[in-house]
């Protein structure tokens, strides 16, 4: 089975993860990806951080602001003649501290907006940073639980219909081949499924270093070749074990992305990474 | 000459980690507070929400708490560690500045309050410096370690102390405690309908709670700020030492560059740099590449090591030559252990990785 089908079959993709395991790299890979396939691609982000622009030229990006959404979400709701002043004596701030999420609901709200204007057929999001993926997609239950009624509350219930609906979104977790990723990994997977009730899409298991385990025997003891063939080997050897932790205790397809030697991600690694999953 | 990470830790009396998620930096807290231990210090290390593998790793059991508790260690110092808990921390420094029971209560029980201590990013940033500040002048502790949050841009806890000095100066705030004074005035006149127009939008009372919230808190300000101030200040001091940690990987490196010159433009700098996760170097392969198949293979296998160490040795270099980095700034390559650090075995690894244990 080709793992990476669901990109013809699912509107919108969020990419969700810890920090560090490289989620960026793995929503340019991905739209690169679906790109090569012939779909038209969206990229969402979140973070304010202008980088995939530069990562895959040519790409449709589009930031969305939690600040400004709300703002402009109020605009549209009949206060646009005080907007500019609840912005500038941050009343803004106030609304999305008085009412924790809503800011998540506007900015959801806006993707789902994007997502049933059609003209996209796949929108990637690149999600928050720092493992809030669970707070923000759980934004919608938990105003719908305090809400009553309202135009925020409609909001918070189509979002909510979006989320559950496997043919319109799933959640690409992402991961490191390493134990505390894995286990991460393995909880967020759960919350995602029984608190938030969305479709995971298959797993990414990035930074890979895949290859056959090397003679260490064939160097004598203690010369260098001999320390970093051990050192390959045990790098090696943890990744394999804890793809296969992964495997017995996560029943979802798995998309590997090798390990990039050196330390620059450019547009060129990218592409690069995009051939393991859509040869050009 | 350079004063090196373990100069520093031998004399300051505040240490701040700070660097973009992902890159060791609660596993460096951690094992800089071993090594001050190991000085004769008395340090604890604050740590924001660690795997529990941390806490298993320093011999804690059932987890690390709010409070601080001291690790079995062999070392004529002390180490302790504590968990930040935000939102009981919050609620022990309101019980503490209240005017008086019935007024904390009310604050407690507030649901706009509750929402501000448990989910407001930025709070846990404040609660972070609070507890500095407390930690600072506890008699039992001669150093505190901070672990900081993994912010989005890894700046916020800079601005943490200001983050509720934003919210008692906010207008809304000033509207409902100064009602009469003559600039705001207009704006209270047109603030009703928008507070009637808001919650029709969003829904329910959400902004009588925050007017409500906002009236309980009148009177406790003062000390809230004060103490922001005492912890700028604190920080800006020179028994105060700001850590940077990072990884090889070009985005880390990004975010430490402008971490870097952030605190600059404070007034501050970087007093040491960490940089974890870096391939390790095996010594030089032999000139001649061996015939035999399976020796080739163990010759392009270091051959590619030493050149991805190289890379990312050059990349690190790149950023400490940034105009915000000292040039003497000391700076210490922590090589990727073959394992995961989830041991103490593995912590005191990492810690003579940092402090090469003198001959």
């Amino acid at each position: 089975m080709d793992p990476l089908q669901f990109v013809s079959t699912v509107r919108v993709a969020i990419v969700a993860g810890k920090g560090g395991v490289g989620k960026t790299t793995v929503t340019g890979v991905l739209a690169r990806a679906a790109i090569r396939r012939g779909l038209r691609v969206l990229v969402v982000e979140l973070d304010g951080k202008p980088t995939l622009e530069e990562l895959v030229p040519g790409l449709e990006v589009q930031h969305i602001s939690a600040s400004a959404a709300l703002g402009e979400y109020l605009d549209t709701h009949g206060l646009s003649r005080v907007t500019r002043r609840l912005t500038s004596s941050g009343i803004i701030d106030v609304v999305a501290t008085a009412s924790p999420g809503i800011d998540d609901i506007v900015v959801l709200g806006k993707i789902k907006q994007l997502e049933r204007s059609g003209v996209y057929d796949l929108i990637v999001v690149d999600g928050p940073a720092a493992g809030h993926a669970i707070t923000f997609l759980l934004a919608a239950k938990g105003l719908l639980a305090t809400v009553r009624g309202g135009p925020i509350a409609t909001q918070a219930a189509d979002v909510a219909e979006m989320l559950a609906d496997p043919a319109r979104c799933q959640v690409v977790l992402v991961t490191l081949p390493e134990t505390t990723p894995v286990n991460e990994a393995l909880e967020t997977a759960a919350a995602l499924r029984e608190r938030v009730g969305v479709h995971l899409a298959p797993i990414v298991v990035n930074a890979v270093d895949e290859g056959p385990l090397l003679d260490e025997q064939a160097a004598k003891e203690g010369s260098p070749m001999r320390a970093a063939a051990e050192f390959r080997n045990a790098r090696r050897a943890l990744h394999a074990s804890e793809r296969t932790r992964l495997t017995e205790a996560l029943e979802l397809p798995q998309l590997i992305l090798p390990q990039v030697p050196g330390s620059v991600l450019d547009a060129d690694a990218v592409d690069r990474l995009a051939d393991t999953w859509a040869p050009s | 000459m350079t004063i090196t990470l373990n100069d520093h830790l031998a004399t300051a009396e505040v240490v701040i980690c700070c660097g973009s998620g992902g890159v060791g930096k609660t596993t460096t807290a951690a094992a800089l507070g071993m090594q001050a231990a190991g000085l004769g210090r008395r340090a604890v290390v604050v740590t924001i929400d660690p795997a529990r593998r941390l806490a298993d790793a320093l011999g804690v059991p059932g987890g690390l708490t709010n409070d601080p508790v001291r690790l079995d260690l062999d070392a004529p110092g002390e180490l302790w560690a504590l968990m930040l808990d935000t939102a009981s921390t919050f609620d022990g420094l309101v019980r503490a500045n209240a005017e008086n029971a019935e007024q904390a209560e009310r604050i407690l029980a507030n649901r706009f309050y509750r929402n501000v201590a448990g989910s407001l990013s930025g709070t846990q940033d404040y609660m972070a410096a609070e507890r500095l500040h407390a930690l600072h002048q506890d008699d039992r502790f001669d150093l505190v370690i901070v672990d900081t949050p993994p912010t989005r841009n890894a700046l916020d806890f800079l601005d943490a102390p200001n983050t509720l000095a934003r919210f008692i100066d906010h207008p809304l705030f000033k509207m409902l405690m100064l009602p009469t004074r003559r600039g705001l005035k207009v704006f209270n006149l047109a603030a009703q309908p928008v507070l009637k127009t808001i919650g029709r939008v969003v829904g329910g009372d959400v902004l009588t709670d925050a007017v409500a919230f906002f009236q309980a808190f009148s009177g406790m300000e003062t000390g809230f700020r004060e103490r922001a101030d005492d912890v700028i200040a604190l920080l800006g001091s020179d028994v105060s030492r700001f850590v940077l940690v990072a990884s090889p990987r070009a985005d880390t490196i990004e975010e430490a560059q402008f971490f870097a010159t952030r605190l600059q433009s404070s007034g501050l700098a970087v007093s040491a740099v960490v940089v974890n996760r870096c391939t390790p170097t095996f010594g030089e392969p032999p000139s001649k590449r061996p015939r035999a198949a399976a020796q080739a293979a163990l010759h392009d296998n270091l051959v590619e090591l030493r050149a991805t160490a190289d890379a990312e040795r050059a990349h690190a270099a790149h950023l400490l030559a940034c105009d915000a980095l000292a040039n003497d700034v000391h700076t210490t390559f922590v090589p990727t252990l073959s394992g995961d650090v989830h041991t103490m075995e593995a912590l005191t690894t990492i810690r003579f990785l940092l402090f090469p244990p003198t001959r």
